[in-house]
């Protein structure tokens, strides 16, 4: 018995050795892309009670408006869903109508353009992927409609694991926003084929086709936030999370009422159990 | 259902009617209320309960999602977004489902090697144990199908890499292949009948579901000593002791639910499958759903031919290999001990095995390149080592320890031994 012990301890220790080992030599093996990860920025929505600050969203909807919406569609978001920012229905109605979109066909069978209603979603820049390429060197601008949801850095063993625990999930809107404020002049000795731009923050690889979007003092805020590059990421990071999971808020609220309710049953389980065991032991 | 000796006897007038036409409220009251079962379950023995739930919940909420949902290409992703955005509680029930499958998954695998742990394959229980592995392949079909019906970047990229597999297949490979994609590529009708088959496959686990639990209820629960019933007083009865421990075992189970359905709802997903299929991009890297990962790590660990079985038929053959040798696991264990409680060499190597799935599912997320090749080759290995060689051999020259007389006996010596407190709470 003493000797299996002994030996099971060695098969223990061996493998132990062995762990650290491997971890030394995976460390070196990271992925390729991005140069750089992240920074986490803190987010309203981040957490448990998380909640969209309606002022920010107001705010990257500006940005996205008057920047972003050049080359970017958002598809799936309708003018209705912006009674979520904080907007009344008559001033959904006057933003909705400062666009245009295709209607038909009429009477006639021809189709025509119309001013749209707030039960129209945002028409798009290009008329299809070709033209949105042709117009971009030869890269497709994303649509934004899930974004934030769709992009993630890896965060690798261990982070990912106590991720769970801190509730991260904020990857989107942390990458949307490094990326924005992550273009640099010298790239660092990487290779920049013409017409990209090199961003270590870039997902796919170490440069890419969109030029730094925003400069200082290119939107004008009403409400006093600041006019930075800085701000104006933080901010269209912050929308495009709202636009990609709309009912966030929803899902944190109910799930607080949810967890209560069976922290207390599990609790009541809990005792019965105890109660009706107790002839047992 | 138990070596049928009823105790049920109907009290009032309907009860004695229904008896006699349609003994059903006999068989519920056999089974799930004066059946037996050993004193000593611990809380691994609830999983089976919680699987059941799962199930229910998978269904019912795979059916309201159904309602919404529109398996063609050209719509099928921005369905699954309607339902995200614009159904009322779709985001909630979408939600549930596709963290429902996840957990679906944790729990089947607890199950899993509780069975493993406690020898609860072992004869009598052989066909019992075989019907739950049929259960587990139906239940990855069905996962995988499922993942396909968002249309995202990895539902269809992992559609083509999984259904490419059987291509590697000699002679009939390529045919099957065509027959499951319903052409040449991952397209509408791979769409559509993924979707079929994802609504079948369910009600066929709950066909095996019923055979696997009928199939318990004659043999009798195993239980932590791995001994046999004996006496009366090494049992309880399943209500009200074994349903509320189950009870109790399902809510802690759905607070780890809502955790993730309400706070990390994303968690579990790929980011990639929020952008939908595009035939014309492949993503960087084709990583399945966490849950068949070490199988994935176990086929791209075969990067070598042996002999004329090349490496993508070896890869193919050892990660189909890795689930068909759980079917023979009840003849590849020659121990006459049954639970790992009283085999100490077994316990070690089990623990060994447990570490070595996660550490697999771990490399199935790495590129298969360099280091990790390596490290899934030795990790393969191990996985397969485990059952063709550890099981066989520990059982011959393992010396087990002693095992008590009874279930009662083993109770009752744990009790005296100490801790009596924490006992009461595992019950």
């Amino acid at each position: 018995m003493r000797k299996g012990i002994f030996a099971m301890k060695s098969i223990l220790n061996g493998l132990a050795a062995l762990g650290l080992g491997l971890a030394a030599v995976t460390a070196s093996n990271a992925a390729e892309y991005p140069i750089k990860k992240p920074v986490e920025q803190d987010w309203s929505f981040a957490g448990p009670f998380g909640t969209y600050d309606k002022g920010q969203l107001q705010r990257g909807f500006k940005v996205y408006r008057e920047v972003c919406a050049a080359c970017h569609s958002m598809s799936l978001v309708a003018f209705r869903n912006l009674e979520d920012l904080g907007y009344s229905e008559a001033q959904v109605r006057a933003i909705a109508a400062e666009y245009e979109v295709e209607d038909g066909p009429d009477d006639s069978g021809d189709m025509f353009m119309r001013a749209a209603k707030p039960s129209d979603r945002f028409p798009a820049p290009f008329a299809n992927p070709q033209q949105a390429a042709a117009s971009n060197n030869g890269a497709v601008p994303p649509d934004f409609s899930l974004i934030a949801k769709a992009r993630a850095v890896e965060r690798g063993f261990p982070t990912f694991v106590f991720d769970i625990f801190t509730q991260y999930a904020e990857a989107g809107p942390d990458y949307i926003h490094a990326l924005l404020t992550g273009y640099e002049e010298d790239s660092d000795g990487h290779e920049v084929p013409e017409g990209t731009y090199y961003n270590p923050y870039f997902i796919s690889s170490a440069s890419l086709a969109m030029a730094p979007p925003l400069s200082e003092g290119m939107v004008t805020y009403d409400d006093g936030a600041p006019e930075t590059v800085d701000q104006y990421s933080r901010d269209v990071a912050a929308f495009l999370m709202w636009a990609a999971e709309p009912h966030l808020e929803a899902r944190k609220s109910t799930g607080f009422v949810v967890m209560v309710f069976l922290l207390l049953f599990g609790g009541l389980m809990y005792l019965t159990k105890r109660k009706i065991w107790a002839d047992v032991h | 259902m138990s070596a049928g000796h009823s105790t049920y006897t109907p009290k009032t007038g309907l009860g004695r009617w229904m008896d006699a036409r349609l003994p059903l409220p006999r068989l519920v009251y056999d089974s799930f209320v004066a059946y037996p079962v050993p004193r000593n379950l611990n809380y691994a023995y609830t999983f089976g309960g919680i699987l059941t739930l799962m199930l229910v919940a998978q269904i019912v909420t795979g059916i309201v999602l159904a309602m919404h949902y529109a398996a063609n290409t050209e719509v099928a992703f921005n369905s699954v977004e309607k339902i995200m955005r614009d159904v009322n509680s779709g985001w909630l029930i979408r939600y549930l489902h596709s963290n429902g499958a996840s957990m679906f998954f944790i729990a089947v695998y607890v199950h899993i090697f509780r069975g493993l742990y406690y020898g609860s394959y072992k004869a009598p229980r052989e066909l019992l144990w075989i019907l739950g592995c049929i259960i587990y392949l139906l239940m990855m079909a069905t996962a995988f199908m499922g993942y396909v019906l968002p249309w995202g970047q990895m539902s269809f990229w992992g559609a083509t890499v999984i259904t490419g597999f059987f291509t590697a297949i000699p002679v009939v490979g390529d045919w099957i292949q065509q027959l499951l994609l319903g052409g040449f590529a991952v397209d509408n009708p791979t769409l559509n009948r993924f979707f079929s088959l994802h609504y079948l496959l369910p009600f066929m686990i709950a066909g095996v579901v019923v055979l696997h639990v009928w199939a318990l209820h004659v043999t009798g629960q195993t239980n932590p000593t791995g001994i046999e019933v004996k006496q009366k007083t090494d049992t309880v009865a399943f209500t009200p002791y074994a349903t509320v421990k189950d009870a109790f075992a399902m809510v802690v189970f759905l607070a780890l639910f809502a955790y993730f359905v309400f706070y990390i709802p994303n968690f579990l997903g790929h980011p990639d499958n929020y952008i939908e299929a595009d035939a014309l991009k492949t993503p960087a890297h084709i990583v399945p759903e966490w849950y068949f990962l070490p199988f994935y790590a176990i086929l791209r660990a075969i990067t070598f031919n042996i002999g004329p079985i090349d490496s993508k038929l070896g890869g193919v053959l050892a990660m189909f290999g890795a689930i068909a040798v759980l079917f023979v696991v009840p003849w590849l264990d020659t121990s006459k001990v049954r639970s790992a409680v009283y085999r100490p060499w077994y316990k070690l190597f089990f623990w060994l095995f447990v570490i070595n799935a996660i550490f697999l599912g771990w490399l199935g997320s790495r590129p298969a390149e360099g280091i990790y090749v390596a490290m899934a080759q030795g990790a393969t290995l191990y996985y397969f080592a485990f059952f063709i060689v550890i099981m066989p051999v520990l059982g011959l020259v393992e010396t087990p320890r002693r095992l008590p007389n009874s279930i009662t006996e083993a109770v009752l010596e744990k009790k005296s031994a100490g801790a009596p407190a924490t006992e009461q709470a595992k019950g």
